[in-house]
Parts: structure tokens; C-alpha cells; sequence
């Protein structure tokens, strides 16, 4: 592939944004005071726009650069894996039904947000070779549906919102 | 843009609400059908570190990590178990709720330590520490 320096700047710019929700994220008062740990998955608006606007390849490499700087930046080896599993799960899922196009933004977010879940329960299981978290499970897969149609809701809007001429590459 | 179609936000619906079901038969399932458990198991990166009786109070420190930098303190009280205080960064272990039923448990991620209730538990209920 030719080297195009907008098109890295078009990634840089995507997945800076993704990693400054993922920042304000942590700022705002929980959706789930109930729950401590659960997160909206607000990066998400940014991968489900990208997907919807630009294709799976740029989903793709933002959400893996966006999760291998956080977690450098913050995290640790552990935080890395769960992240990972989450993201990359997610991110199949979620390139699958947009292939499939029967599901609107909203559908695709709730897939994604609930295989995020499952992603990282399942490296819970691997790492603390444990199969008891079924509890977190049923708890994630509600919370996942729940921010995953307020994600899901609000990626339709940019999508629909900003004109495709701002991102000619 | 396409505009979503009835038959999309039909699918969407049908796919919350496939969830939603699932995820109910699971709470069903976790806070109905299941019993009180009467042994505390606890697990550091899944290896065992020892089993308590449910039915005896007693505040345990769980020593983890490779110099033994890392703790929990399991206080075992009134039939329930719950992690009083932690050096973990995050704390989520000491938010949880108090556990006592068969196959909950508190996991603590930073520490790799779970802390699973069980009923009928196929080694014997010895202390395996003290």
C-alpha cells in the first residue's frame, strides 16, 4: 500500500478521539452506580462510525491502537489481555453483522457491547482458570445491552450528522 | 445514508430482547433456584489457597503476588463473605456485595484471587492454612 500521510493522520486524529472518551468515560458518574467496574464503552462511538463510514480495516487498526496505548499509558500486562479479548470479540461481531445488514447501528453497538463483555469473561475464565463467573455474566450481558443501545443510538447520529466530504482521505 | 428500515429496528428489538430473556433465566436461575452454600473457597491465579466453613466468623488475610506485596482481608460473618480491604488499585473486591450463596463469588482481578461459596465440596472442609 502507498504511503498516504493523510490517511495516517485520518487514524491518528480516530484514535485519539477514541482514546479521549475512553478518558472521560472514567470522569463521568457511572451508568451503573449499582455495579462498580461497569463501563459505557463510549471508544465504541468511534469504532461503529468508523465502521459504518470508512470499513472494517479502520475499525480494526483504531480500536487495536486505541487498546495498546491505553494500555501502556495506564494499565499493565493483565489490563492489556482483557482489553484485547474484549475488543478484538467485539470488533468481529460487530464487522459480521454490518456484513450481515440486518441489524441498524443500534443492534450492531448492543452485539458489540455484550461480545466486549463476553470476551473479557472469557479471559477471566482462562487467566484465573475459573468457570465460576457466572454471575458477572448475566450482570455484563445487561449492562452491555443497555450501554449498547445508548452507544449504539448515538453513533447513528454521527453517522448521519457529519458530511461525508469532511473525510475524504 | 440508508435509512433504518422497519425491518432492521424489528431485528434490533428482537436481539435486545433475545438478551434480555437470556440474561433473566440467568438471574432466575442465580437467586431463585440456587441454595445457600456452606464452604468458602479461596484461589490465587487458580491455584487453591485454602477452604473455610461458612458457618464460623473468622477475618482471614489472603497474602498474594510473588513477594507477597499483595492482600485481601476475608471476614467471614454471619454466614456471609466479604473482603473488608484490599491493596489492589482498583478496590472492586471490597465494593462487592456480601456473597453466601452456592457458586457466587467475589473476584479480585489486580490480585487474582477468587473467592468462590460452594456446597458440597468434594475435598474435605479442613482448614487447609491454620
Amino acid at each position: 500500500m502507498k504511503y498516504k500521510p493523510k490517511l495516517v493522520a485520518f487514524v491518528g486524529i480516530c484514535t485519539a478521539l477514541a482514546m479521549i472518551l475512553a478518558y472521560i468515560e472514567v470522569l463521568l458518574p457511572p451508568l451503573f452506580p449499582a455495579i462498580p467496574g461497569i463501563k459505557m464503552g463510549l471508544p465504541n462511538i468511534i469504532i461503529l462510525f468508523l465502521l459504518y463510514k470508512r470499513g472494517p480495516f479502520f475499525a480494526a487498526i483504531v480500536s487495536v491502537i486505541r487498546i495498546v496505548l491505553i494500555s501502556m499509558l495506564f494499565g499493565n500486562m493483565i489490563s492489556f489481555l482483557y482489553s484485547i479479548a474484549g475488543g478484538i470479540l467485539s470488533l468481529l461481531i460487530m464487522i459480521l453483522l454490518r456484513r450481515l445488514r440486518c441489524f441498524s447501528t443500534v443492534g450492531v453497538s448492543v452485539a458489540g457491547g455484550v461480545a466486549h463483555n463476553i470476551g473479557q469473561i472469557l479471559m477471566a475464565m482462562l487467566l484465573l482458570e475459573t468457570a465460576e463467573l457466572g454471575f458477572y455474566l448475566v450482570v455484563l450481558i445487561i449492562t452491555g445491552t443497555i450501554s449498547g443501545i445508548l452507544i449504539g443510538l448515538c453513533s447513528a447520529i454521527l453517522i448521519k450528522r457529519i458530511p461525508e466530504n469532511i473525510l475524504k482521505i | 445514508m440508508k435509512k433504518a428500515s422497519h425491518k432492521t429496528i424489528r431485528n434490533d428489538i428482537i436481539l435486545v430482547l433475545s438478551l434480555l430473556l437470556i440474561a433473566s433465566i440467568g438471574l432466575f436461575y442465580l437467586f431463585v433456584l440456587r441454595d445457600t452454600g456452606d464452604t468458602v473457597k479461596v484461589t490465587i491465579g487458580g491455584e487453591n489457597y485454602g477452604t473455610y466453613s461458612l458457618s464460623k466468623d473468622i477475618a482471614k488475610d489472603i497474602i498474594s503476588g510473588k513477594n507477597n506485596e499483595h492482600h485481601n482481608l476475608l471476614i467471614i460473618k454471619n454466614g456471609k463473605v466479604y473482603i473488608k480491604s484490599a491493596s489492589c488499585p482498583d478496590g472492586l473486591c471490597v465494593k462487592h456485595k456480601p456473597i453466601f450463596r452456592d457458586g457466587e463469588s467475589i473476584v479480585c482481578l489486580p490480585n487474582q484471587v477468587v473467592v468462590t461459596i460452594s456446597q458440597n465440596p468434594k475435598d474435605n472442609i479442613v482448614d487447609a492454612i491454620a
